[in-house]
């Protein structure tokens, strides 16, 4: 990765970082979750996928983990798509800029809130491209608590008889769910070994390092004629040392005054290059 | 006649947005796989997924034409039919099979038998019960090519009378006409609607017959016509009492303000003693003659009814 993409990268991820803080006051937004993926959601609007919804050969990218729609508010905010000003009716009548993604945001192919459901249509998607003979990328991001439903290790199945490749599984591995620690709920580790024990092809990265994504994510697919899951690595609250890893800080509603503070958390602490 | 399977195969073939999927039940679509190449997709016993992936490939402009048995594709898959497909307003076609008394011997996990009060709940559903296999072709391009969701509640039993080939969604079919009962049936009962309203005509009683066709849209005029020119709606249906036929009709007619008496042949809060069909029609009193015994006994009690009333058989 050239350095003035990498460069462009970071810019753009501290800006959605931004709305994402600043989405979490007056009602408030599942910040944690959002922080997490945002990084993952820079680098594939920002970078690898290419998503404009009128183009029939687009790339799809859907949210399954759907609560964590700020930092998805915020990518496609910062990539023009959605005008930024709508991010202000955040949780008013006057727009649709609620807690999960639906269709009247510009960029989001459909609509999630229920877990464990993108996973199936991303297939169903990733299908039809296939039996068009067309070579769309299917990119959809499931949390690692989002796991423990069912239907994701049926979709797995499914995805790997069918024998995907255009599609791409991204795993936002915070180690955490709403409330706890995810190996402390339902232990899912050994993650990776379990995607391969179901036919699909897994690695592991840091979901906040764009150049291990670019390394990764420009060898897709991973395995000929199988998905690719790739398990990134990641944080809860990263980019504000003050709420990182915290079990509560899934979702967060800061007096609006505090988030100014946050937000100068953030810049500081990108600043310093952590 | 041509069969389910034959027009369905045709449709498909002559139409690449159709996708016809299965969630490994191939009861109604056997003839159909080999026909269809990649455009025939068995997902396994997995409903959830086979309705996501529906869900997905509608994304793209197909239509797929969802099989699996009533029972698991409306209950197992619920979440995924009113969350992606019917949220969505997707156009996924969805093939119950063997629904209520259709079930037969196979016990209550397989008794699809709160089917309709499921799916007309969801904003954009729509609903087709065809009466046998004749009604069910007869309707079948319609509600296909229909753009947005149906549920539809497979019926491949013999047609016993000729259908109305004018079919419309949201209509329903005045089979006979009468002014002093009216029978109010849809799907396999159907057959036994017929038998029963031959048997209160030789009791000289003059039986109006509606097969209801689509419960949703449902054809709220025919009910509230018959409401007002005959004195007794029977809601005939293998379903609960709670939220199919019966209760349709009841909120036509208190929405409209029409007084008029009710009796619901249903099952109540119960499901059936499982057996082969024509055992289960006599046991559980759903036969022709059981039928037309239960109206009888109702219209000699000279129930009078100042209201919309529910009368118990």
């Amino acid at each position: 990765m050239r350095k003035e993409q990498l460069s462009r990268l970071k810019q753009m991820a501290l800006k959605v970082r931004e709305h994402c803080v600043r989405m979490s006051c007056s009602g408030g937004a599942f910040t944690g979750s959002a922080l997490s993926c945002a990084d993952l959601m820079v680098y594939l609007y920002g970078q690898f996928l290419s998503c404009d919804t009128g183009d029939p050969g687009r790339d799809y990218c859907f949210l399954s983990k759907g609560h964590a729609v700020p930092a998805l508010y915020g990518t496609l905010a910062e990539m023009g798509v959605l005008r930024k000003e709508r991010l202000s009716a955040h949780l008013s009548t006057s727009d649709d800029i609620y807690w999960h993604p639906n269709k009247n945001i510009p960029g989001v192919e459909f609509h999630s809130g229920s877990l464990g459901h993108l996973l199936p249509v991303a297939a169903g998607v990733a299908l039809d491209c296939k039996l068009r003979g067309q070579g769309n990328r299917v990119v959809v991001i499931l949390g690692d608590g989002e796991l423990n439903e069912g239907s994701n290790w049926e979709a797995c199945l499914l995805a790997s008889a069918c024998k995907l490749d255009n599609l791409i599984i991204i795993i936002d591995r915070n180690r955490f769910q709403a409330n706890k620690k995810t190996e402390e709920l339902v232990p899912l580790e050994p993650l990776e070994a379990k995607f391969r024990a179901f036919g699909l092809a897994s690695e592991t990265i840091s979901g906040h390092d764009f150049e291990q994504m670019d390394e990764l994510f420009f060898r897709i697919p991973l395995e000929h004629c199988r998905p690719s899951v790739i398990i990134a690595e990641t944080v809860r609250g990263k980019g504000i040392p003050s709420i990182e890893s915290r079990a509560d800080r899934w979702f967060c509603n800061f007096p609006c005054e505090e988030v100014e503070l946050l937000v100068k958390e953030l810049h500081d602490t990108a600043g310093a290059g952590r | 006649m041509t069969s389910y399977q034959e027009l369905l195969k045709d449709i498909a073939l002559t139409d690449e947005r159709f996708i016809v999927m299965t969630a490994e039940n191939l009861a109604s679509i056997r003839g159909i796989a080999g026909a269809l190449g990649s455009r025939f997709v068995d997902t396994g016993i997995a409903e959830q997924s086979l309705v996501g992936m529906a869900a997905g490939l509608a994304l793209r402009g197909r239509i797929p034409v969802v099989h699996a048995l009533s029972t698991f594709l409306t209950m197992r898959a619920f979440e995924f039919i009113r969350t992606d497909v019917g949220i969505g307003n997707l156009t996924v076609k969805l093939c119950g099979g063997v629904p209520g008394f259709l079930s037969e011997a196979n016990g209550p996990t397989h008794q699809a038998l709160e089917d309709i009060a499921l799916m007309r709940i969801i904003p954009s559903m729509n609903i087709f019960c065809p009466a046998d296999e004749q009604e069910l072709t007869l309707g079948l391009r319609q509600v296909l090519e229909h753009s947005g969701p149906f549920y539809i509640r497979l019926n491949h039993t013999k047609a016993v009378i000729e259908h109305d080939q004018d079919f419309k969604i949201g209509k329903a079919e005045v089979v006979f006409d009468g002014d002093d009962i009216t029978i109010l049936v849809y799907g396999m009962l159907f057959a036994e609607a017929v038998k029963a309203r031959e048997l209160l005509q030789t009791e000289g009683k003059n039986v109006r017959l509606l097969n209801m066709r689509t419960v949703k849209p449902v054809d709220e005029e025919a009910i509230i016509a018959s409401a007002r020119q005959t004195s007794l709606l029977v809601t005939l249906e293998d379903h609960f009492i709670t939220g199919g036929l019966y209760s349709i009709v009841c909120e036509v007619l208190i929405s409209r303000g029409i007084n008029c008496k009710v009796l619901p042949i249903a099952l109540e809060n119960r499901w059936f003693k499982p057996a082969l069909l024509p055992f289960v029609l006599e046991y559980e009193g759903f036969n022709g003659e059981k039928i037309a015994e239960k109206i009888l006994k109702i219209c000699q009690g000279g129930h009078q009814y100042a209201t919309t009333s529910r009368i118990n058989a």
